[in-house]
């Protein structure tokens, strides 16, 4: 029984350090290669020894994917093909190959630089590896090798996101990297055709949740900010460089142009800025609205948000900030709040989760008085507020998903096992379909029932739908021909075709059969009997009696002769070749029953 | 028949043979048309290879050819087809054969037993499928005939096994399109293979092709719109192709479920996997709301849309369509919506400003928790957030709908609507306003609600912001501070955005006179009076002290405690307000003030009113005195017309019909004047003083006629007859001048001739209209035609003149409503002093703003017309877009127009109008008057003399004041 194998290396029963070992039919490809960060040590990184001990992972990895530039979906890579080895293909999106190498070096500057770690991958390192990347294109089917191959679909969530369909002959496995179900200001939603793959591995960050509408949320976000700007305070927006730095200046974007709106919008240079570029490029990649106004205007090209210096915070007057990093643990962002966070006027917005032990999750707890470095007290009077903008598709978007992919089988990664096993359990109740959730290192086999595609030679094809009825859809039908197993093909040949391309001579293969009648009379009198009743009853074959006083039905060919001690009992000698044998042994039980009295 | 039709052919080609040999020789043969189908022939006939025959048909498909020589081409062509090996040729010519069919004034029957013998022996499947496409448009030409249908839906049911899509595909097209519908027919014709149509139909509903699926759907569809009912059976079988691979297989399908959901309301299904039963409607809606988050947009477009128009749901379903369960972490969460109502009826203000605010509450029961609804769960939450504003927009709208016909719904529908409210595109944005005004009186604002409401007042888009005030002029607010808030944003949108002034004033004039009680309380406030302190009167001509006080009066008016409130300063602002902006303030009952006699009483109802009798007996007076003596007859037209101007200035509802019939005296007076007698007598040397008179009063009848027949909107075709007629006259004026003045008859001969053709125009347009015109001009003239035709132009004008003086006056019958064309600029002003001053050369750009009312298709017929002071005239036509259609017989005029000159050495004024442009081929005589009768006639008229044009200006002119400076060295 063909099968298919899913090993999660990271992500398995948890969020951070995604790579997921899959094989089918005979090919191995690894998902995603990220870190985790929650670790510093080892574990930071997949276990990589798990796929070889010794020998280069190239030989045993068919091809590496990459579904987006997140660390915890890429930030492996140069370690994993660099440090560890493999040189194999590594496919990815363009903007994903574009953006990845930024984030990479960003992280690999944080880690050498300012934690000081030794014997991390340098910055050529990452270079090398990012020229082992393949690009793809969405909807672009890519020949991996002969018999691999893989089809990106859009996945919203960020920039360049993608799902992937890995196909091998019949077998299919879709997986979803991180996916949004719903659109957002800069991105559509995720996005696949009903293509019915063997198993589906998606994430399950909020299985166990179901969202409001976004647009409550922008609002809740516009009106505050709006307010503020109105009463001549700042806003301070800590945010990541990329993904919902650039939805948030879209959102705001709009909304100062909408509204006719003075006050200026900066957000801080660096790596947002760098970002920004390839957010002008990848147009297509974005949504609806995006999409259809770059003539006009690329709604990346800010109007109203310029770049940051330094020196802005102390300006007079309103103004909004969007400054890294998104906690406020350290930099810009942190920088700006010491500044601004006496003036109960000014306003701080907190856009996604902060880490315990951050000032953002300090503030957002509602601590008032914090201690700096230094033993220095900061006294927060701004507002803190909060607003949650993430990019995961909730349980109900989960289960679009799979209710548009259709698939046999659904494996379950990214996401925290409580929650796994509630949306585990729904989605077996509800699409009855087999559902898996495999922990770290945890293999799961999966077997397939793949279709085999066999060959018809179009003369046979012809011939049996002539014989039968219209082809019915979807129903089986039976057709007589040869099945040719050869140089790992099928072809199914009409037996003449068969027989001669093999070389083979035809055989013959007849059944004959005695049946005695009890009949006085003469021996051609008894066949003309046989003959009567038989046209009598056979209207739709054809029935002949022929001269040398045999009868033929069809290809059956019936003679009488009497017995040689009892001259009342005739026998009847019926011969049919193997392909006759329904109406063969019909006529022989119909002539056991003897022949009916005779009239004439 | 086939014989004789041959025969016909052969004739025709013989006819060309002989002009090609004989070509010039015989002059006679000019007579024969060159016959099509012989061309053809030839052609084809020399047509080497398949490509060449192939370029010969394209070419002939590009000319149109004639009724009379449909049936031969035809003929020709499938000679060829007969013989043609070519499958692309034969694939050309079929198509042909439905093109030529098409051929109107052609009847098509006796082509079909040929088409329907070349399907016999067709191999192509293309071929096929194109000649079931003509047999098709034979079919919808001789629908009538019930035998050929039958006939043809037979040949389509027999290609129905065919293995090609493209066959199969007509084939159900066909029966779609001609499958008997009448229970009768199919009875008498159930001996015949045509049995139930749609079992046929259904059985393809499962075929392997999506194409031909779509196609059988399709056709189901079409029997449905021609009257077929459809079965409830096809109900459980459309039901299975919602889940069809392909995306315009489930797209028709979601059509059938609805069309069967409006069929059959109230039947009862079985839910699959359990005991109940449910109504069909609310199984269909179910499965439609299922359909909103289809994969593909197209499907989510068709069910949004069709949701809208399920009005017969039981209200819990469709109240389902707004809930969607949230949880976070398997615990029940409560939907920012909830929660500020929550909040609102706790009477706690601000809102969550804490993490966690939104912390889920209770746990939820996880077996409970139903992730995909087989209901309607959340549909419309889906599609309001969809990616794709199309869906977005069709969610809008199906909402509207439903809300129309459902005020629980509507109430619940509200915070959905206001969220859409900052929907990225504007489309969705206005639409989304216009809805909600739509479903006003359904409901109350609350006071967050409001407040989300008035923040997209400062959005910068004009339309919007005016879609806004249109719907706070018809929302219900439930508390003064709601009134408060609304008042302050307004005032804020005020300060902002100037321009909006009128439009914010009307709106503060209906949200007063909603909201008396709520406005009370905040009077003293809003005026800022003081019980002990005098308080500083404030400007009179500051936009916001008028909006206040705009939404106080209306207050007012049903609440005669307020005036009490009001100091003196505010009385006197009254009286001048009253005066200047009438429409925007009421009359009040003011203590000490005699209420000033109101002009309408509204105790009388319309068809009493004594101001229409006086309209109806002024002009029977008209129409009965005909034989006075001239000089009574004008004096009282005189009046009559005196008298009219004056009913129409102060009844504004009897303004189109007063000034219409004023203008129509005023021709006839202008004519009579014209053509007295002891004007024609006088000796030559004074004749051309006289002849100035008349001329100048032939031209001016003949542009009032085109004012009565462009400017006013509800003008039957009895007036068109009559307007006509007066222009008749005035061109034989015209000519009549004209022969008094000129010398010679050269001239002469090609006006009578045009004149006559214009009485012959005439004739034929009206030809219906003729018998009420008895003793008219027009009824003289055509008893005289014979004479006139013959006669010299000398004679001509005599006869005219004394035809012109013998008829008698015709009776204009009034229509129902009349309303005349007006416009009003608005911006600019006039007002300003401050020269617009702009480098010479270069262009400035004029904001225009102007009202129209009752103007018929604006795009097409109003311009702008510039006038410099040196006489130099400019006409802008505007762009399609800068029309907005905020009402029935509304229009609203944005535009920018760019003006331009060389230096002037100081400011000077130019005048800015709009003019309404008319062509008379356009008019509303020829659009009446059926086709089929006149289209030749039509064809032979010569187009110049019927087709003119001009304009005609309808707004008061405003003066603007520029100043082109020399461009700077």
């Amino acid at each position: 029984m063909p099968e298919i194998k899913v090993t999660p290396l990271g992500a398995g029963q948890d969020v951070g350090r995604s790579c997921i070992l899959v094989s089918i039919a005979g090919k191995n490809v690894m998902l995603d290669c990220g870190m985790h960060m929650g670790y510093n040590d080892d574990r930071r990184f997949p276990d990589f020894s798990y796929i070889t001990q010794n020998g280069r992972l190239t030989d045993f990895l068919d091809c590496v994917i990459i579904s987006h530039f997140h660390l915890d979906h890429c930030g492996a890579l140069p370690y994993f093909s660099e440090m560890v080895g493999y040189d194999g293909p590594i496919y990815m999106t363009h903007p994903t190959k574009a953006i990845c190498p930024i984030l990479l070096e960003d992280y690999r500057k944080i880690t050498v630089d300012k934690k000081g770690e030794t014997n991390f991958f340098t910055s050529q390192m990452i270079k090398d590896c990012m020229k082992k990347v393949v690009a793809v294109h969405l909807h672009q089917t890519v020949q991996v090798d002969e018999e691999l191959e893989i089809k990106a679909y859009y996945a919203g969530h960020v920039l360049g996101a993608a799902m992937f369909q890995i196909k091998v002959g019949c077998e299919s496995v879709v997986y979803t990297g991180d996916y949004n179900m719903t659109p957002d200001r800069h991105l559509g939603a995720a996005w696949i055709d009903k293509c019915r793959p063997d198993l589906l591995i998606t994430e399950s960050t909020y299985a166990t949740t179901i969202r409001d509408s976004k647009r409550c949320r922008e609002r809740d976000f516009l009106k505050k900010v709006h307010e503020t700007v109105e009463r001549g305070g700042k806003v301070l927006i800590p945010v990541f460089a990329l993904g919902r730095a650039q939805e948030l200046c879209i959102l705001l974007e709009t909304f100062w142009e909408r509204m006719n709106l003075k006050a200026p919008i900066y957000f801080s240079t660096g790596l947002t800025e760098k970002a920004n570029h390839y957010y002008k490029l990848f147009i297509t990649w974005t949504n609806q609205k995006i999409r259809k106004t770059f003539v006009q205007r690329n709604m990346f090209e800010f109007k109203h948000i310029k770049a940051f210096d330094r020196a802005f915070a102390d300006n007079p007057g309103p103004m909004v900030v969007f400054a890294t990093p998104g906690m406020l643990h350290a930099g810009q962002s942190l920088q700006i709040f010491r500044k601004w966070a006496g003036n109960e006027k000014n306003m701080v917005i907190m856009p996604g989760y902060c880490v315990q032990g951050t000032v953002g999750h300090k503030i957002l707890s509602g601590q008032r008085k914090l201690e700096m470095e230094g033993r220095q007290i900061l006294e927060v009077k701004m507002q803190v507020e909060y607003m949650s903008f993430s990019a995961h598709a909730d349980a109900k978007g989960i289960m679009q998903l799979i209710r548009q992919a259709e698939p046999r089988n659904v494996l379950l990664v990214h996401g925290e096992a409580k929650k796994m096993e509630f949306l585990k359990q729904k989605i077996e109740q509800e699409f009855h379909v087999s559902c898996y959730m495999p922990a770290n290192g945890e293999t799961t086999t999966i077997f397939t029932n793949p279709s085999i595609p066999v060959d018809i030679s179009l003369g046979l094809l012809k011939r049996e739908t002539a014989i039968g009825l219209a082809p019915d859809v979807k129903k089986p039908k039976l057709m007589h021909g040869t099945l040719i197993m050869k140089d790992n093909s099928f072809r199914l040949v009409s037996p003449e075709q068969a027989l001669k391309e093999l070389g083979l001579a035809e055989h013959q293969l007849r059944f004959t059969c005695r049946v005695h009648i009890q009949d006085p009379r003469k021996e051609h009198e008894t066949v003309l009997r046989v003959y009567n009743h038989l046209k009598g009853v056979l209207k739709d074959y054809s029935v002949q009696h022929l001269p040398d006083g045999s009868i033929t039905v069809e290809s059956i060919l019936i003679q009488a002769t009497a017995h040689s001690e009892d001259q009342g009992t005739k026998v009847l000698l019926v011969s049919w070749t193997y392909q006759d044998e329904e109406l063969g042994s019909y006529l022989t039980s119909l002539l056991k029953k003897g022949l009916p009295p005779s009239t004439a | 028949m086939a014989a004789h039709l041959k025969k016909r052919v052969y004739e025709e080609f013989t006819k060309v043979v002989q002009q090609q040999h004989e070509d010039l020789s015989s002059k006679k043969l000019r007579l024969t048309k060159p016959s099509k189908s012989a061309a053809l022939h030839v052609d084809l006939c020399k047509a080497t290879s398949p490509a060449d025959a192939l370029q010969y048909l394209l070419q002939f498909a590009r000319k149109p050819v004639e009724v009379e020589s449909v049936e031969g081409v035809v003929r020709i062509l499938l000679e060829h087809y007969y013989k043609e090996n070519d499958a692309s040729v034969r694939l050309k010519i079929a198509s042909l054969l439905g093109l030529l069919s098409k051929t109107a004034g052609f009847s098509p029957d006796c082509i079909m037993d040929d088409a329907i013998n070349t399907l016999q022996n067709e191999k192509s499947h293309q071929v096929l499928a194109q000649l079931l496409d003509t047999l098709l448009v034979i079919g919808t030409k001789l629908t009538e005939n019930p035998s050929v249908r039958m006939r043809l839906v037979e040949v389509a049911c027999k290609h129905l096994t065919d293995s090609s899509h493209g066959v199969r595909n007509k084939c159900l097209q066909l029966i779609g399109c001609l499958g008997p519908v009448e229970k009768g027919a199919a009875k008498e014709a159930e001996s015949q293979a045509a049995k139930d149509v749609q079992k046929i139909i259904g059985d393809h509903f499962n075929d392997q092709d999506p194409r031909v699926r779509t196609a059988a759907i399709k056709a189901m569809l079409q029997l449905h719109e021609r009257g077929l009912k459809l079965q409830q059976a096809i109900y459980s079988q459309a039901c299975k192709l919602l889940a069809d691979d392909y995306e315009q297989v489930r797209s028709a399908a979601v059509q059938l479920i609805w069309v069967l959901s409006q069929l059959y309301p109230e039947s009862i299904v079985p839910i699959p996997s359990s005991n109940e039963e449910i109504r069909l409607v609310d199984d269909a809606f179910g499965k439609i709301c299922h359909m909103v988050s289809d994969g593909s947009w197209v499907v989510r477009v068709q069910a949004a849309k069709l949701l809208g128009s399920m009005q017969q749901v039981s209200s819990h379903f469709l109240e389902q369509t707004l809930d969607k369960k949230l949880m976070s972490d398997l615990r029940r969460k409560r939907t920012a919506h909830e929660r500020a109502k929550e909040l609102y009826s706790s009477g706690e203000f601000s809102s969550g400003r804490k993490w966690g605010d939104d912390a889920p509450k209770e746990e939820i029961d996880t077996g409970a928790v139903n992730l995909i609804e087989s209901g309607a769960c959340g549909a419309f939450v889906h599609g309001l957030e969809d990616e794709m504003y199309e869906v977005r927009i069709a969610a809008v709208e199906a909402l509207c709908m439903l809300a129309q016909s459902s005020p629980s719904f509507a109430e619940k529908c509200l915070d959905f609507l206001v969220d859409m409210f900052n929907d990225e595109i504007e489309e969705v944005r206005l639409q989304s306003i216009h809805t909600m005004r739509k479903i006003s009186n359904n409901i109350t604002l609350r006071e967050d609600q409001l407040d989300t409401v008035l923040a997209v007042l400062e959005d910068s888009s004009r339309d919007i912001r005016e879609a806004l005030h249109e719907l706070l002029c018809c929302t219900n607010v439930s508390t003064k501070e709601g009134i408060h808030l609304a008042l302050v944003e307004l005032l804020k949108n005020l300060t902002k955005y100037p321009t909006d002034r009128e439009s914010i004033w009307k709106c503060l004039k209906f949200l007063g006179s909603r909201h008396p009680t709520l406005v009370l309380p905040l009077v003293p406030e809003l005026l800022s009076t003081h019980p002990f302190f005098d308080t500083p009167e404030p400007d009179m001509d500051d936009p916001a002290y008028i909006a206040v006080l705009v939404l106080i009066f209306n207050a007012a008016k049903s609440c005669p405690t307020m005036p009490a409130l009001f100091s003196d300063h505010t009385f006197r602002h009254y009286a001048y307000l009253r005066d200047s902006l009438s429409h925007l303030v009421p009359p009040l009952r003011l203590p000490g003030r005699k209420l000033v006699s109101s002009p309408v009483s509204p105790s009388i109802t319309p068809h009493e009113d004594p101001s229409q009798q006086f309209l109806h007996q002024s002009l029977e007076r008209v129409y009965n005195l005909q034989h006075l003596d001239p000089q009574g007859i004008q004096e009282l037209l005189e009046f009559t017309i005196r008298d009219l101007q004056r009913l129409g200035e102060l009844q504004s509802e009897l303004a189109g019909m007063a000034d219409f019939t004023a203008t129509y005296l005023q021709c006839q007076l202008l004519l009579i004047k014209a053509l007295q007698e002891k004007l024609w007598n006088v000796a030559a040397p004074l004749y051309l003083k006289q002849n100035a008179l008349a001329s100048a009063a032939a031209k001016q009848i003949l542009e009032e006629t085109y004012k009565m027949e462009f400017m006013y909107s509800g003008v039957e075709s009895s007036q068109v007859v009559i307007i006509h007629h007066m222009r008749l006259q005035a061109k034989a004026l015209q000519l009549i001048v004209t022969a008094r003045t000129t010398r010679g008859v050269e001239p002469l001969f090609g006006m009578c001739e045009k004149f006559l053709q214009e009485v012959d125009s005439f004739q034929r347009c009206f030809i219906s209209e003729l018998p009420h015109m008895q003793g008219s001009f027009v009824d003289k003239l055509l008893d005289l035609m014979p004479r006139l035709v013959t006669s010299k132009p000398s004679e001509v004008v005599k006869i005219l003149q004394t035809t012109l003086r013998q008829s008698t006056f015709l009776h204009l019958p009034l229509p129902e409503q009349l309303h005349r064309a007006t416009a009003n600029i608005i911006e600019p002003t006039g007002e300003s002093d401050n020269p617009l001053r702009f480098t010479s050369g270069l262009v400035v750009a004029l904001d225009v703003d102007a009202t129209l009312e009752h103007v018929q298709d604006p795009q097409g017929t109003v311009k702008v017309q510039v006038l410099y002071p040196d006489g130099q005239a400019q006409i802008i036509h505007p762009k399609p877009a800068d029309f907005r259609n905020p009402g029935p017989g509304r229009h609203r005029l944005i535009t920018q127009v760019y003006l331009s000159h060389t230096a002037w050495t100081e400011p000077c004024q130019i005048e800015v109008r709009l003019l309404l442009a008319y062509n008379s081929n356009r008019s509303k005589a020829s659009a009446k008057i059926p086709k089929s009768t006149w289209s030749e006639s039509l064809e032979a008229l010569p187009q110049s003399e019927n087709g003119i044009e001009g304009t005609i200006p309808f707004s008061k002119p405003v003066k603007v004041y520029i100043m082109p400076k020399p461009a700077r060295r």
